[in-house]
């Protein structure tokens, strides 16, 4: 019996090691969202949500669609606060490729919107800023409009493009 | 609701009697039946709702919803006003719409704002329940969740769960419908927030009961037409749901239902009424008047017309009218 039992914790720790070392090997998938302060000014107010395809519309129901038919594969989003006061979000959807996130990009887009040298390409508004890089789309949303937010956004953005 | 429709009987009769007795005779007399049979849509405005810095002015936002039930119910004193919306001693549902963000939800002043006139008019606090979908929607309202019974309850159909058998009609099969809904409400006050919609056009009034199912990414096909009238029509909604006061104090005119700040705008409106359909035919022509002011395109251009409006009309739901000329639209 108690040969049998040491034998049975042999194998056990042998899967437990194989299942360790297995996911030492796999790529960590890179997070895209700067800690609090890693970025001058802009903290990091949430945790991380991720939603699948699939799942997208429980976050934006109305909107998943657009993704979807663009061929998003997942989307992650974190809320985020500059100086205490301008809070924002992050949303970093996951295209199959790069077309996807040049037809997002390109939807909706008004006179107003200004080119900023951001990933592949990108655009700001007052209140947000939105770019591609790659398969990638980030859109960062600020819920109000004070003069320094512009800039704000602008600077967690490329905090954002350093991390992709 | 005997007595709101108690209260419709007497303003048509009230009007009939001054009538004969003006100056203006039968013509005026006539003219005021007419009215009084159509679908009557308030739409309050305040230019001044929101402050230099961007936030609603608490007692102005107070101030238009007391004056958008003055002009719908024709009693200038608020608490006696509501007394002819709402029973007293039930449950009295809030739909809120906090799916867009932070950025264009229902504002938890015209909430709070709601929730105290309720309780002047007779209503308890326990009695009143403010939900949506989730805690994130609700709190993306600026509101808090509660769920003290002895205060304003606060909470989502994520807490409360779903009804385990479905429900159905026409082309909507199946859906289970939010408990807060079928178990403790015995009437809804309608609280969506206006808004562009990617799928169906617009979003207000009747699209705002996708917040009370379970699957509502289920429904969209077809631009939403006509799942949202077929939605309308299930029994607990189409009976339960008597009042909308729509918030058209900010909206989204494109992009929407999402949050899109450059597509922000503010009407600075409540949009009020009994017939849904009205509503949403009231709003959607709002949101085509700011589009065309900016040179965007028409909804129907655009290839994105809320066609769940004239279906919500027509002879099988029956839900309200969205004939302009059945619309006795006032704007105050």
């Amino acid at each position: 019996m108690k040969v049998q039992l040491n034998w049975k914790c042999a194998v056990a720790l042998m899967m437990v090691f194989a299942a360790a070392a297995g996911t030492g090997c796999k790529k960590k998938a890179a997070d895209p969202f700067p800690a609090s302060n890693a970025i001058a000014g802009w903290e990091k107010t949430g945790e991380t949500r991720v939603f699948a395809a699939k799942d997208l519309w429980q976050y934006i129901d109305g909107d998943a669609e657009q993704y979807i038919s663009a061929g998003v594969v997942s989307t992650s989003t974190s809320d985020y606060k500059y100086q205490g006061q301008l809070e924002a979000t992050v949303d970093v959807y996951t295209m199959g490729d790069a077309t996807g996130a040049r037809k997002i990009l390109e939807i909706g887009q008004t006179n107003e919107a200004k080119t900023v040298q951001l990933g592949d390409a990108g655009i700001a508004y007052a209140q947000s800023v939105i770019f591609r890089k790659g398969r990638t789309l980030v859109r960062i949303v600020a819920y109000e409009s004070t003069p320094g937010a512009p800039q704000a956004l602008l600077e967690l953005a490329r905090g954002v493009e350093a991390k992709l | 609701m005997n007595s709101r429709r108690d209260f419709l009987k007497t303003t048509a009769t009230g009007a009939l009697v001054l009538g004969a007795q003006s100056k203006l005779g039968l013509a005026a007399m006539l003219d005021k039946k007419a009215e009084a049979a159509k679908s009557k849509v308030v739409v309050a405005r305040d230019a001044a709702l929101h402050g230099s810095d961007g936030a609603l002015d608490e007692k102005r936002v107070q101030a238009l919803l007391d004056r958008a039930l003055a002009s719908y119910t024709g009693h200038d004193k608020p608490v006696e006003a509501w007394k002819l919306i709402v029973p007293v001693g039930k449950v009295i549902g809030i739909k809120v719409n906090g799916l867009g963000g932070k950025g264009i939800s229902t504002h938890a002043t015209l909430v709070m704002a709601v929730c105290e006139r309720l309780q002047q008019a007779g209503v308890k606090p326990g009695e009143i329940i403010v939900w949506d979908r989730n805690a994130r929607d609700i709190q993306a309202c600026g509101l808090t969740i509660s769920t003290d019974p002895s205060r304003v309850r606060v909470f989502g159909n994520d807490l409360a769960g779903y009804e385990e058998q479905g429900v159905a009609f026409g082309s909507v099969a199946n859906v289970k419908l939010a408990k807060i809904l079928t178990r403790e409400c015995a009437m809804v006050i309608n609280l969506p927030i206006l808004k562009d919609h990617e799928m169906a056009g617009v979003t207000f009034s009747m699209k705002n009961m996708y917040g009370v199912v379970e699957k509502p990414n289920e429904l969209h096909a077809g631009g939403c037409n006509p799942a949202v009238a077929d939605l309308n029509c299930i029994p607990a909604i189409r009976e339960k749901v008597r009042f909308t006061i729509g918030d058209a104090m900010s909206s989204v005119y494109n992009g929407g239902p999402g949050f899109h700040p450059e597509h922000l705008w503010q009407p600075n409106a409540l949009i009020v009424g009994e017939d849904r359909v009205a509503v949403d035919h009231t709003a959607w022509q709002m949101i085509e008047r700011k589009r065309a002011e900016v040179g965007m395109p028409t909804l129907e251009t655009a290839k994105r017309p809320p066609r769940y409006i004239a279906t919500a009309a027509d002879q099988a739901h029956n839900l309200g009218v969205n004939d302009p000329q059945r619309i006795h639209l006032m704007e105050v």
